[in-house]
């Protein structure tokens, strides 16, 4: 493993690589001793840190997608806290299982505070008052309307962290995002069966079309780098939004392009058995992109 | 790594001129800042400087020295690995889906006559895929097996379903770090989440609140559990005929 190769191979394919990293000296000198430098270099994670470091302009830092996740995440528990407090609840199994859900964003909400303060970024925050939170005054007044937003909330986070897992490919913070993701599934699941709908999402059940949410998408932010959110007392990055690539709808059937290998049809299976659009759509949930998330027709709109 | 300090001198400004054309720079920015870019290059870096040879890795679907059936390396390695447990799943909730109306009834019945297809097409969408990508290694068609009570009773029906799902989730949660092609990723996502609904109603078929219950989540940190391929073929080796090798998934 030589270091010094892929910094020659960067500089090959970008001749402004060392301009980047101010110098290799630099670099180097600010990592303690040579045992660690040794050890720091071989290791993927530093790389990856290094490079993100290098090229913050055109991709998003861990930081940046650890504090939209805590952005959803302090929206939900906050959320969940006002509901709660509206006192419409059924005593019993929807009371419990409303505050096992609330306790889980809790968790969460300091799991991520955490994670990114221990990667060297400034977490958003939020309260009852100030910063991130459900706005107050979007709260329905009946229990059904109230549970209806729980489905909006969670079914959206599910698909947002979808959209940005990719980003963590490589780092240690990949497995426990798809651990709380995997939690926000099962939320959206009971909070489903809770209104007497199936656990997944079906054919033209994307929320989108919900009127818990407002009209079509508003920001369509497309500047060529990424874009700034200033949410919660701080500002971290999200990729830019591309209006003519919207994400797929639930409805969606073609699954699993890669790069030019084109996409499965996934109503036609092994011996040409064909499954039904509306079992193909709930087989596969879908991701959303953060601009997609956060911008006033969806998730963003809930901001207080 | 020091030697190739030494060997490259130590004035920076040498090292700031560019000594090629940079013709590759559209691509670089493609995945630049990505990790996975990185670790791609860590990995090019490896192959080109050890001076140990890289054992072979074995093909997908290939029969190792033991006799078991490899799963194979790398992103077709965790293909399979999906690949496999999806066949497991889609062959249970097909026997399950097939049973008359009696053993299970109501919402139990409605829920595997559902989900059957749900496996089914996740089954047939990695062998298409995996076809798509790696024609020659695709994971042949397995052989489950059960005990000779499995499809008797509704109890051991929803038991064995729900430890199925559960299972699937934290396989599909424990693999994901070992892919490379973020395409992979998403898709590995867009099916775990589903898994995860299935998980909790099913776990709510069988005790009514427990979707996501402490057993499962770790409630101080409030995230599901994630395994190991290893530790996941240990346990559904028990429903799977063939021997199955998991040794190099992920590994390149």
């Amino acid at each position: 493993m030589n270091f010094f190769n892929i910094i020659d191979l960067l500089a090959e394919a970008d001749p402004d690589v060392l301009d980047r990293f101010s110098s290799r000296r630099a670099v180097f000198s600010s990592l303690g001793t040579v045992a660690q430098r040794a050890a720091l270099a071989t290791s993927p994670l530093f790389l990856g840190a290094l490079f993100q470091k290098a090229y913050a302009g055109t991709a998003s830092l861990p930081t940046d997608i650890l504090n939209y996740a805590l952005t959803l995440e302090l929206l939900e528990a906050d959320f969940y806290r006002q509901f709660l407090a509206a006192g419409q609840i059924p005593a019993g199994a929807a009371t419990d299982a409303i505050t096992v859900i609330k306790t889980h964003e809790d968790v969460h909400v300091d799991y991520l505070h955490k994670a990114v303060i221990a990667a060297g970024g400034t977490p958003v925050t939020g309260s009852a008052t100030a910063g991130i939170r459900f706005n107050p005054s979007l709260l329905p007044a009946t229990y059904a309307d109230q549970l209806k937003y729980a489905q909006v909330l969670e079914d959206t986070g599910v698909r947002a962290y979808k959209g940005r897992a990719a980003e963590l490919i490589g780092t240690d913070l990949l497995t426990p995002v798809l651990q709380i993701h995997s939690i926000e599934a099962r939320h959206a699941a009971h909070i489903r069966t809770m209104r007497g709908q199936q656990p997944w999402v079906s054919l033209g059940d994307d929320l989108a079309a919900d009127a818990s949410y407002k009209a079509a998408y508003t920001s369509g932010v497309a500047s060529s780098t990424k874009t700034v959110m200033a949410l919660g007392g701080t500002t971290y990055g999200i990729p830019s939004y591309n209006p003519a690539r919207p994400s797929p709808p639930e409805s969606n059937l073609q699954q699993g392009a890669a790069g030019t290998k084109p996409a499965v049809l996934i109503t036609t299976g092994i011996g040409s058995i064909t499954y039904t659009a509306d079992d193909a759509a709930a087989a596969f949930d879908e991701p959303l992109q953060a601009a997609e998330v956060l911008d006033s027709s969806r998730a963003g709109g809930l901001l207080a | 790594m020091s030697d190739n300090i030494q060997s490259r001198g130590s004035d920076d400004a040498s090292f700031a001129q560019p000594l090629y054309t940079p013709i590759k720079r559209r691509s670089f920015f493609m995945y630049a800042g990505a990790t996975a870019g990185a670790s791609a290059l860590v990995l090019a870096g490896c192959s080109k400087d050890s001076d140990n040879a890289t054992p072979s890795l074995p093909a997908g679907n290939s029969v190792t020295s033991s006799g078991a059936i490899s799963l194979g390396s790398g992103d077709v390695g965790v293909l399979n690995y999906a690949y496999a447990l999806e066949q497991l799943e889609a062959d249970f909730y097909s026997k399950v889906a097939a049973l008359p109306q009696g053993i299970l009834t109501g919402t139990d019945y409605a829920y595997f006559q559902e989900v059957a297809k749900h496996e089914a097409i996740h089954r047939d969408f990695f062998k298409a895929a995996i076809t798509r990508d790696a024609s020659s290694q695709v994971l042949r068609g397995l052989t489950p097996k059960y005990d000779a009570d499995q499809f008797l009773t509704k109890d051991k029906i929803l038991k064995t379903a729900m430890a199925f799902e559960d299972l699937g989730v934290a396989a599909y949660n424990g693999a994901g770090k070992l892919l490379k092609t973020p395409a992979y990723l998403v898709i590995a996502g867009q099916i775990v989440s589903v898994e995860a609904r299935h998980a909790a109603y099913i776990r709510d078929l069988v005790a009514y609140g427990s979707f996501a219950a402490d057993d499962q989540v770790d409630p101080a940190l409030g995230l599901d559990k994630a395994m190991t391929p290893a530790q996941v073929l240990t346990v559904a080796q028990g429903f799977i005929t063939e021997k199955l090798d998991g040794s190099s998934i992920g590994v390149n």
